[in-house]
């Protein structure tokens, strides 16, 4: 139960290196362990989407990943993904269009959103609702997040891949 | 933006508009849109506990035995606590008020003592120095249980062949029956009389933050502070003072970001109260988050019922009368303060709410179960009232071969017959039904839907359009809780403090759950004192901030706190024209406030900056008169008192299409027209009027916690408890008319609740469109593939 590994990764571009309880999720651990709460725990059975954070540049489940399993990989989150300002446009098409209410599920919701962007295709307002469908908003009833990517993915130039 | 330059007192208007009706953002997104917003579990302190709970695997249960003694040998737990020891640091409650006349229920604590009566209820906790630890401890729990026989239906808690708490006689919480009189007479002489059945399934708020609280106990004080998800931190103040033995004063209650409310965090949860109690034993912080799972099992339900309608017509297509007998179950206990009395009762005061009969009867009963408890969620008893009223007009304008829209509109309530007294005794200032029946007919384009879908039927392609017509509660007087004894506020107040650099602070008693109210607050405050809104900050959601005041519930926040928040930005505007007076030695009468400067009120120039104000008002008094003294911060409250609510109106209508094959609903389209009175921020009104619509959506389709017969829930987590997703969701239509309030300056209304209150009624009338070929109607929520399956036997 006690059994922990020495991890090493990189999280929003700084290298970390912890002794980590292996049944620890890496939510659990960027949120307890870094004090990176912008990712949130709403289900803990990967269902609601409230804790995707980026590793390797694949968009996962806080909670359905162990952090050991991040050893030597990149961690994004919430807060990175700010500070680089990746997230600029979604943020301010998202805040003109309201496309959030209490804001727990708007991290998760906006790593969803950059992952279609950073596919670089055009989709229908149909393709949008599907491609953000695994995680839950219980507040605006997703329209207005669909307006929001809808309207970067118009105006944006693909970029940041990888 | 340049939204300084907007007009700040508009002529003509009653409001100094400004901000008011402009689809401004809210500024405190920001922070939630890179995370940095500070929900519970987001806090960090030191010598923080974590409580994680024993909860009963039964529904009915005897506790013989609880053995903690592998519990507490665990690492980094630091004790372990039944009932009884708990219940010596927090009294137990009971949960009726006064003016539901003979409602019952037996005494609840915070941890079960000696019986477990619903699966989940929590029978021990264990604290240890991390949330981890404290579940793996709480698996070394062992109980010796004797199981108890377990009511679990409603019809047979009402036969009460089984009672489950023997000291009150029967399984009966609360009854009430309600009669005009006539109501047999208008039934013998109607031309028309239709009776259906219908039921609605039990269903839950799914906030994506589970319930969240962190009490903090300083010995040396006596005092508490607790960080809690709540809707309403003063009467959380007030029940953690009483129930703990803490002077008042002495508890602060701080309500930061929380992730979804919806009405189920505005109770009182036996596992917080624990949580609070576990601080003060333990003289240390303690932090409970309910889990997923948790949350399923020990949130607040709401809205099982069973109900009988029936409605009387003549051959013209007029309205009588109707009939109702209203079933509900709400858990084994009242959920206190508000009690579980309420959902019934408005379901009692509402229905046939939009039409203008005179003759109306209703029985209505509350019973126990064996299940988790059931009080107040988003709307509450409005979903029910609507679809149950709703489906039962399409019904009667089915037999009386009348266009459902032509029937609703010879029906409703014309819009100058106000003020209006109905049946039930509601009275109603000003409503709009035609207006907004003519306005939704117009935005869906009715009648070209209508000959759409009776095209495409040719092409077996069933769609169905339904309406639905709703009344809403809004700003409740004390009429609500206050006249039944409940310390619940409905008055709420307003401290506005100009800063020494023009700036200014909005503290506020109504709070923030992500609808906007502090957006709205400042928009309100913006205006009506004249500067611009980036230099507004509003704070609300701490008890030891705020002016007191009921919170966030009954659809009150803009109506009521931002009434408050008008009038003391109108009082802190006069004071400051007063200290402008003083600065410049001229008659007030002259000045004017706008854009951030004391103008000339005639020629508009500029007199002097509200910085330059500031400097001199608060840094040197001293060049001031020797007999004024300026008051830059002002408190002002306000309470709606001539009427019990202000009761507002609307109309949605859903577009569906199903396949008679499958069962599946698609749905292609909603609009929803409402009158909510002064529209403060058209953007934020209408995505809360969406938000509430896809939650109605949720009930209609998707959402029900289905119980075994001996009272296990099923389907307790995400993955098996559907709720809408971005996928299945339609666009939906919003328009408003706008009938301002006239009890208060701002005229505004509350809109939280008109979603969720119309939706269900308006897809199930949808759905049962789609079916009319087939014959077939369904009536039980939620409408799964299997229920419309078997309505069109084919299953």
């Amino acid at each position: 139960m006690d059994h922990a590994l020495e991890t090493t990764l990189t999280v929003n571009g700084t290298q970390v290196s912890r002794r980590i309880p292996a049944r620890q999720h890496l939510v659990d651990f960027l949120r307890d362990e870094l004090g990176l709460t912008g990712s949130h725990i709403g289900c803990e059975h990967g269902v609601c989407g409230a804790c995707t954070v980026r590793v390797d540049g694949q968009i996962v489940r806080g909670c359905l990943m162990l952090a050991v399993q991040a050893d030597g990989c990149k961690v994004e989150t919430i807060e990175g993904l700010s500070d680089t300002k990746e997230l600029l446009e979604l943020q301010k098409k998202f805040h003109e269009h309201n496309a959030l209410q209490c804001g727990f599920c708007t991290p998760g919701m906006l790593m969803a959103a950059q992952d279609l962007i950073r596919q670089g295709r055009s989709v229908t307002r149909e393709q949008i609702r599907q491609h953000i469908s695994g995680n839950y908003c219980r507040c605006t009833g997703y329209q207005a997040i669909v307006d929001a990517i809808e309207e970067v993915m118009q105006t944006e130039v693909p970029h940041g891949q990888g | 933006m340049g939204k300084a330059e907007l007009p700040l007192h508009a002529p003509g208007t009653r409001v100094d508009r400004g901000y008011i009706g402009q689809s401004v953002p809210r500024p405190n997104a920001q922070r939630l849109l890179q995370g940095r917003g500070t929900f519970v579990d987001d806090l960090r302190f030191p010598r923080l506990a974590h409580v994680a709970f024993f909860r009963s695997p039964y529904a009915h249960a005897k506790i013989r035995k609880l053995d903690f003694s592998k519990a507490v040998k665990q690492k980094g737990v630091l004790a372990v606590f039944d009932g009884p020891t708990v219940a010596e640091y927090c009294k137990p409650w009971v949960a009726v008020l006064a003016h539901l006349k003979g409602i019952k229920s037996p005494p609840q604590h915070a941890i079960a003592i000696g019986r477990a009566c619903w699966q989940g209820e929590a029978v021990a906790a264990v604290v240890a120095e991390s949330r981890s630890q404290a579940e793996d401890a709480v698996q070394l729990i062992e109980a010796d249980w004797e199981e108890l026989p377990v009511v679990v239906d409603m019809e047979d808690s009402l036969k009460g062949t089984k009672i489950i708490h023997e000291e009150l006689g029967d399984n009966i919480c609360f009854s009430r029956s309600f009669d005009t009189g006539g109501v047999d007479e208008a039934f013998a002489k109607a031309d028309v009389v239709v009776g259906e059945t219908f039921h609605f399934g039990r269903h839950t708020g799914v906030c994506l933050e589970g319930r969240a609280i962190l009490a903090d106990y300083n010995a040396a004080e006596h005092s508490l502070t607790v960080y809690h998800a709540t809707q309403a931190p003063h009467m959380m103040q007030d029940i953690f003072s009483r129930h703990l033995g803490i002077p008042e004063a002495n508890v602060r209650v701080i309500a930061k970001d929380i992730g979804g409310s919806f009405g189920i965090k505005v109770h009182v949860y036996p596992d917080e109260m624990a949580t609070a109690a576990l601080s003060v034993i333990l003289r240390r912080p303690v932090k409970f988050v309910a889990d997923r799972l948790e949350s399923f099992l020990s949130d607040i339900h709401a809205r099982e019922h069973r109900v009988k309608i029936r409605l009387a017509a003549s051959k013209t297509g007029e309205i009588l009368a109707f009939d109702l007998d209203d079933l509900t179950a709400i858990g084994p206990y009242s959920v206190y303060p508000r009690t579980s009395g309420i959902e019934g009762n408005q379901v009692v005061n509402l229905t046939g709410g939009p039409y203008k009969h005179q003759k109306y009867r209703a029985r209505m009963n509350v019973v126990f179960t064996n299940k988790n408890l059931c009080c107040q969620y988003r709307a509450v008893g409005h979903p029910i009232a609507v679809a149950l009223t709703e489906g039962i007009v399409d019904a009667a304008a089915q037999k009386l071969g009348m266009d459902p829209a032509e029937f609703r509109r010879k029906n409703l309530i014309a819009d100058d017959a106000y003020p209006y007294t109905f049946p039930s005794g509601i009275k109603f200032e000003k409503l709009s039904h035609h207006k907004c029946l003519d306005k939704l007919l117009n935005l869906m384009s009715y009648e070209k839907l209508k000959r759409e879908r009776d095209e495409l039927r040719k092409a077996k392609i069933y769609r169905g359009i339904g309406l639905a017509a709703m009344i809403e509660v809004t700003n409740p007087s004390p009429a609500f809780y206050g006249v039944g004894g409940a310390r619940i506020s409905a008055q709420d107040g307003a401290t506005l403090r100009l800063e020494p650099t023009g700036m200014l602070t909005v503290m506020c008693s109504v709070t923030e759950q992500g609808q906007g109210t502090e957006g709205i607050f400042a928009q309100i405050a913006a205006s009506a004192v004249g500067i611009s809104i980036d230099k507004v900050k509003v704070i609300t959601g701490d008890t030891g901030v705020t002016p007191y005041g009921g919170g966030t519930w009954a659809s009150r926040g803009a109506g009521i706190g931002g009434e408050a928040v008008l009038l003391s930005a109108r009082a802190l505007r006069s004071n400051i024209l007063d200290v402008a007076a003083a600065i410049l030695k001229t008659d007030r009468a002259e000045l004017d406030i706008a854009n951030n400067a004391v103008i000339n009120r005639l020629t508009l120039e500029n007199r002097i900056e509200l910085t330059e104000l500031g400097r001199v008002a608060y840094f040197r008094p001293d060049t001031l008169p020797m007999d004024f003294q300026s008051e830059l911060t002002v408190t002002r409250h306000y309470t709606p008192r001539q009427y019990g609510f202000t009761f507002t109106n609307g109309i949605q209508a859903s577009l569906v299409e199903v396949d008679p094959d499958t069962g599946f609903v698609r749905l292609l389209k909603h609009w929803c027209v409402e009158d909510a009175g002064t529209v403060i921020n058209p953007m934020l009104v209408d995505e809360q009027i969406r938000g509430g619509v896809v939650q109605g959506i949720g009930a209609a389709l998707y959402e029900e916690c289905l119980y075994s017969p001996d009272g296990q829930l099923l389907n307790g987590n995400m993955a098996e408890y559907l709720v809408p997703m971005a996928g299945e969701m339609p666009d939906i239509v919003c328009a408003h008319v706008e009938t301002p309030t006239t009890q208060s300056q701002l005229g505004a209304k509350g809109v939280g609740e008109a979603g969720t209150a119309g939706a269900p009624g308006a897809v199930m009338n949808a759905i049962n469109d789609a079916l009319l070929p087939f014959k077939a109607r369904v009536t039980a929520m939620p409408f799964t593939p299997e229920r419309i399956l078997k309505a069109l036997g084919k299953v």
